[in-house]
Order: C-alpha cells, then sequence, then structure tokens
C-alpha cells in the first residue's frame, strides 16, 4: 500500500449464508447432514469493490438501504474479514458507530470509560490523564459514578462519543451518529469533528443525507447491491446520486 | 502465520485482557452482601458438607480428610468454571463482537484468567484448613504450581475449543454440562482411589488429566511426596494437545463467528 493512503479497498466482497430454517444445534446438523438437506442461499452484501482513501481525503458513501453500506464499514474497521479481496487501512481507526457497544450495563460510568478505551485500545496512563477531559465533554458530572444501567440512552451515547473521540484517530468511520444528543450537545460533537477534519484526519462517512455528504466530504461513492457504480469528486458523483433517486 | 502480528496485536490490547478480567472479577459477587469473601466461604461451607456425608457418615475418621477434598474440589471447580466461562466467552459477547474489532480470543483468555486469580484467593482456604488440621508443610509444596499450571493449560485449550463449538451449536453447552459432572465423578475428589482399586475401574483415574492434576496436587500440599512423573507427563501432553487443538480450532473459525453469533 503507498505511503499516502489510508484506506485500500481491493477487490472486497462479502458473502452470508442465509439459511432457510437456521440451524444451531447438533441434532438438526447431523439429520441435515444424513439427509443431505444442508442448503445454504448465498447473499453477496458486497461484490468486487475497489477503492482507494488518500491520507486526508474525506469519503462520503452514498447508497439507497440495503446497498451494503454499513457492511462496508464493518469490514473497514475491522469488525467483519471479506470473503473475497483484501481492505487495508494505515493508521488508528475509530469507528463512531453504534457508541457504547461495549459498555458494561453493572459497571459504573467511571469504570466503562476505562473498559471502553481498553476496548478501543487505549492504554491505562492515558486514560488516567484524559479522564476528566472525557467526563468534562459528556457533560454527565457526578453521573459519572453511576452504573451505565441507569442511563438514558443519550447519556450512553454521549459517553460513548466522549470516550471515542478523545484520541485523534488516523482514520474516523462515521455514519449517521451525529443526530444524537440535545443541540448543545450536537453542535460541541460537529466542532469536535470538524476539527479533526482540519488536521488532516482521513474520513469515511456514511449517509443517506445528500446535504452532508456534498458539506462534510470532498469525494464520495455510491454502493448499489452490494457494488460500487460510481466515484470522483463529490460534486459529480451527488449528481449521478441525484439522478439515480430522482 | 505472521508470528510478530500477533504478537504486536496482544501487546496492542493487553491492557484489554486486564481490563476484562478485572471487570470480570468485581462484577462477579457485586451485588452480593458477602461480595468476595464468597470465594472463601463457598469452598469452606462445600468442605464441611463433603466431609460430614463422605467422612463421618461414611465412618471415615482419617484426620486430614477434609484437606484431601478440598484440594480436589478447589482445582475441581477452576477446571469446571473456567471451561464453562470459556464455553459462553464468545457467543456471550455476541453484541461486542458484531460492533467493535477486538482479537477474540481475549475473551476466552479473560473469562479463564479471571477464574484462574479467584481459583488462587480459594486457596488461602486450603491453608487455613491445613493450618487448623495441623497438616505439615515438606520441600514438595512447591512442586503444587505444576499441576496447577497444567491445570490451566488445560483449560485454555478447552476453553478455546468449546467456545468455536458452542457458537456454531448452542448444545454444547449442555453437553459440556454432562461431561463435567462425569469427569466430577470419576476425579476421585470425595473419595479415594483405594477403593476402585479393587473393581477394575481403576484404569478410569490412569486416563483422567483432572484426577492426575488433583493426585500431583495432593502429594505436594497433602502428602509431602515427590510428583509421580508418570501422571505429570500424561497430564501435560494431554493439556498441551488440547492447547494446540484449540488453538487451531479457534483460529480456524473465528472469521465465522460473527455470521452466526
Amino acid at each position: 500500500m503507498k505511503e499516502n493512503v489510508a484506506i485500500s479497498v481491493k477487490e472486497a466482497g462479502m458473502r452470508f449464508n442465509l439459511n432457510q430454517e437456521h440451524v444451531d444445534n447438533l441434532k438438526e446438523y447431523f439429520i441435515k447432514i444424513l439427509k443431505r438437506d444442508l442448503k445454504y442461499n448465498e447473499f453477496w452484501a458486497l461484490k468486487d469493490v475497489s477503492f482507494e482513501v488518500k491520507k486526508g481525503e474525506r469519503l462520503g458513501v452514498l447508497g439507497l438501504n440495503g446497498s451494503g453500506k454499513s457492511t462496508l464499514l464493518k469490514v473497514v474497521s475491522g469488525v467483519l474479514k471479506p470473503s473475497t479481496g483484501k481492505v487495508q487501512t494505515r493508521g488508528v481507526v475509530a469507528p463512531l458507530l453504534e457508541l457504547g457497544a461495549g459498555f458494561s450495563p453493572q459497571y459504573t460510568g467511571r469504570e466503562n470509560i476505562y473498559l471502553y478505551g481498553a476496548v478501543l485500545g487505549y492504554n491505562k496512563s492515558f486514560l488516567d490523564d484524559k479522564f476528566d477531559e472525557i467526563v468534562d465533554f459528556s457533560g454527565l458530572g457526578e453521573f459519572i459514578e453511576v452504573p451505565v444501567k441507569n442511563y438514558s440512552s443519550g447519556m450512553k451515547s454521549r459517553l460513548g462519543f466522549s470516550i471515542a473521540t478523545i484520541v485523534e484517530p488516523d482514520i474516523l468511520i462515521l455514519d449517521e451518529v451525529l443526530s444524537v444528543g440535545d443541540k448543545k450537545f450536537r453542535s460541541k460533537c460537529e466542532k469536535k469533528i470538524m476539527s479533526m477534519f482540519d488536521r488532516g484526519v482521513t474520513v469515511l462517512f456514511v449517509s443517506h443525507s445528500l446535504e452532508q455528504v456534498q458539506r462534510l466530504c470532498d469525494k464520495a461513492i455510491i454502493l448499489d447491491s452490494g457494488r460500487l457504480v460510481a466515484h470522483g469528486p463529490v460534486e459529480k458523483v451527488a449528481r449521478v446520486y441525484k439522478s439515480m433517486t430522482g | 502465520m505472521d508470528i510478530k502480528k500477533y504478537i504486536r496485536n496482544f501487546m496492542d490490547y493487553k491492557y484489554l485482557l486486564f481490563e476484562l478480567v478485572k471487570k470480570n472479577i468485581k462484577l462477579k459477587y457485586r451485588r452480593s452482601y458477602l461480595g468476595i469473601l464468597w470465594t472463601l466461604v463457598e469452598p469452606l461451607l462445600n468442605m464441611f458438607v463433603l466431609t460430614i456425608v463422605f467422612g463421618t457418615l461414611f465412618g471415615r475418621d482419617d484426620r486430614t480428610f477434609p484437606v484431601f477434598i478440598l484440594s480436589g474440589r478447589l482445582l475441581f471447580s477452576f477446571f469446571s468454571s473456567s471451561t464453562k466461562a470459556g464455553l459462553k466467552a464468545i457467543s456471550g459477547n455476541a453484541a461486542m463482537i458484531k460492533k467493535v474489532y477486538v482479537p477474540k480470543y481475549i475473551y476466552v483468555v479473560s473469562a479463564i484468567i479471571s477464574n484462574f486469580i479467584t481459583f488462587l484467593i480459594s486457596l488461602i482456604v486450603l491453608v487455613g484448613v491445613g493450618a487448623v488440621l495441623k497438616v505439615k508443610p515438606t520441600i514438595y509444596l512447591l512442586q503444587a504450581v505444576i499441576p496447577i499450571i497444567v491445570l490451566l493449560v488445560m483449560s485454555v485449550g478447552i476453553g478455546l475449543l468449546l467456545a468455536t463449538l458452542d457458537v456454531f451449536f448452542r448444545d454444547i453447552e449442555y453437553i459440556w454440562s454432562v461431561a463435567t459432572t462425569l469427569i466430577m465423578y470419576a476425579s476421585a475428589i470425595f473419595y479415594s482411589t483405594d477403593r476402585v482399586a479393587n473393581t477394575g475401574n481403576a484404569w478410569i483415574f490412569d486416563i483422567n488429566p483432572v484426577y492426575m492434576c488433583i493426585a500431583n496436587f495432593r502429594n505436594a500440599v497433602l502428602y509431602g511426596q515427590p510428583m509421580n512423573m508418570v501422571y505429570f507427563a500424561r497430564s501435560s501432553v494431554i493439556a498441551l494437545v488440547l492447547l494446540v487443538a484449540g488453538i487451531i480450532m479457534f483460529y480456524k473459525n473465528q472469521d465465522k463467528f460473527i455470521l452466526h453469533v
């Protein structure tokens, strides 16, 4: 992968096996093998997708529901391993998706900061240093000592966002997570993300909102039923998208 | 298999391993009154019950019988709870696995290590009971470390195997539960092997690696004897084979976990 490339996706494909009836115990499995009844329907969520994102570029990912956008994000962030092709990334990848997925409900906010921070790859001394900053940004105050199961979903997202963005990653993966919290928090989030943009963070941004993509990105791609159908400067791709969606 | 890559990956996530172990231990008894004290009280209570049932009621008057029972029970408890926790480690963390990337073996290893730590804490009970019953420590006490390590390695291997199987076949949990019950009865925890020697079934002890670890642990702690080298060799080989098998099976299937979990 060339020096200045942050994300490289080469002929990536993601195949899911859809069972008619989900076989998940031994008895059914053996019966089906004996009856030679083990059928799988193949579903390719991504097929032959190739593109590159250079360092500092901001790529928007457009597409209708079911076009493979979330699958693409999961493949780039390492959650899914592509069935075919190769995905490479350079640097620390911070997926700001479904924040707070790593939270443990019985644990307090404070304890979860360390746990979730560890999940994201931070170490203890770093978290000690940044602890106050994280709590400040989240606006949770003394609720930080309360078990997370008692938080509202907004509080969980705010805490998750604060922990995830405390470090400036090399690659930021965003979906419509920016629409969480009240107006004050949302503008705090946008400011934080914008400051990361100014520092040349590479961004992968998934959205339905063409307007947001045009505002925040310089390049874009369109996915349709798992295939890459457009790739280029955001204005050009925006026109293609508009014509596709009428 | 690029070994350097795996080592580097582990270094990146070793703090997570620490945090997961810490969480398992902290939360184990968080909402109970006695909390972590249960790690000490539970084996003690168990020992009383077993001593009364298999000791007094069965007519044994061996002064150190409680230590005999406790040493077997503590090791077996570790084996059974750590393998059970390892089994659930992947399917139980499904939500996290589907959202964020973390080396998956860390879930299994953290489950087993947290059980190992509570096991080490419970050994305090053994020391206490041993002191009360005037069991004399000998130099062979130091050997106790060896069967413990063999058991740990075996548990990790089995944990990885079971965790992999559990993702694809949810009934492994019940099968393993029956298997551990069988192993428990075959490990001479609350009876001595002499009772079985004449029935022609003593071969069971010669193939049960958990018993072999217990026997060597008792040699070190209770009898003040050197280790049974045959048992040590056999149990270590079994433990290593299981570890390698576990690693291979886990590694080969881990990319499919997310699709089934």
